[in-house]
């Protein structure tokens, strides 16, 4: 199973920067120029999104510096506890929507202090890998078009977040416990 | 929302950092803060140039028409109100796609570019379509097949089976995945039922897929 994994991580890019080209020469595309052409619009899409991600990047950092995040961890932690769910891994849920090498860095050092095949190590692993940082994808994606109001993006975001958090520890708890 | 939790943040963060007596915490975290939020942007830069290159040259050769054709029902299902053939679709696909193989770097130029597809689609450039929406709830969740960087962490630390959690985490962003097109689908017939009749019954099959 884990090589056939390796296997296809170590393939699937360099196939796909193989065949696109290979597929767009057959069909008379000048492809350098038409590569060129396309990556032109790269670098100012990256320098629009900059002004959303450093409003964002300040909000979340001085949100977790001041200790508020901390808090919030600590008031809503015995409450899960009484669930039976690891109270170490909540502050995943918490940081996982808003920071997402935040988040990966304190999963990494769960699964360094408890081991990657302890209960706690694989429900860090879990919710990890099953959602993303709804705050940064909403920042870039928004971010890149220009669009200020989101609707009900964010909610539906945030409400996916949660809904993933409680399936990650109950299929874990389901599975591993 | 989003302008709420921004200056709630920051309020709170004040507030905190005050009570605390940690004040001086404020102004590093604000400038760390905006150095990571220009650190992000600039490394997004070659990830961005390189993929849209290569997307061109996708669209071009008609690539993207294709493989948009190949999945259609799943998309017509999921973007009622994009034209069949529009090139929107073929990127939105490569995004899934990108995502569901834990191509997380390939994901976002090619999410940015569906995005910049839809925004032309868009008649008021600052508000966010429905289908805008369903794309951000589809990205936020991020289907995964393959949690490739978690796998690795785990190897790295002498895991005696690391990618026991491959099935774990499909289930649950599975789950994930599901609840976001349920509510998407839930606040765009909220939001668009009253104003006009529902072009292409939206609401009506909620949970179709998980």
């Amino acid at each position: 199973m884990l090589s056939w994994l390796n296997v296809i991580s170590a393939w699937s890019i360099p196939i796909i920067i193989a065949f696109i080209p290979l597929y767009a020469a057959t069909r008379k595309v000048p492809v350098y120029e038409s590569f060129v052409d396309g990556a032109k619009d790269g670098f100012s899409t990256a320098i629009q999104i900059i002004p959303h991600l450093v409003g964002m990047m300040v909000a979340i950092s001085v949100f977790r510096a001041s200790g508020a995040l901390e808090f919030l961890v600590g008031w809503t932690g015995p409450f899960l506890q009484s669930l039976g769910v690891p109270s170490e891994v909540l502050p995943l849920g918490l940081l996982r929507p808003l920071t997402g090498t935040g988040s990966l860095a304190y999963t990494t050092e769960l699964i360094r202090a408890y081991g990657p095949d302890s209960l706690i190590g694989r429900i860090a692993s879990t919710i990890q890998g099953s959602t993303d940082t709804t705050l940064y994808v909403l920042t870039v994606y928004f971010g890149a078009v220009g669009i200020r109001n989101g609707r009900y993006a964010l909610k539906v975001g945030l409400f996916s977040d949660i809904v993933g958090f409680i399936a990650a520890i109950a299929v874990c708890l389901i599975v591993f416990g | 929302m989003i302008n709420w939790i921004w200056m709630g943040m920051l309020v709170i963060g004040f507030v905190f950092a005050a009570v605390n007596g940690n004040i001086d915490s404020v102004t590093k975290a604000a400038f760390d803060g905006a150095q990571t939020g220009v650190t992000v942007s600039f490394g997004l830069i070659s990830i961005l140039v390189f993929w849209l290159g290569m997307m061109r040259l996708a669209e071009e050769a008609g690539l993207l028409k294709k493989v948009a054709k190949l999945l259609s029902p799943v998309v017509r299902f999921l973007f009622p109100d994009v034209p069949k053939d529009h090139p929107a679709m073929g990127y939105i696909l490569s995004n899934m796609s990108a995502n569901l193989f834990g191509l997380g770097n390939a994901a976002t130029p090619m999410g940015i570019k569906a995005m910049q597809e839809l925004q032309k689609l868009n008649p008021d450039k600052e508000t966010a379509t429905p289908a805008m929406c369903t794309l951000l709830a589809l990205n936020t969740a991020s289907i995964t097949l393959i949690p490739t960087t978690l796998i690795a962490i785990r190897l790295n630390y002498d895991s005696a089976n690391p990618s026991e959690i491959v099935g774990t985490t499909l289930l649950a962003t599975a789950i994930a995945t599901a609840a976001a097109i349920a509510a998407d689908r839930w606040y765009r017939f909220r939001t668009f039922h009253k104003a006009k009749p529902p072009g292409a019954g939206a609401g009506l099959s909620t949970d179709a897929k998980g």
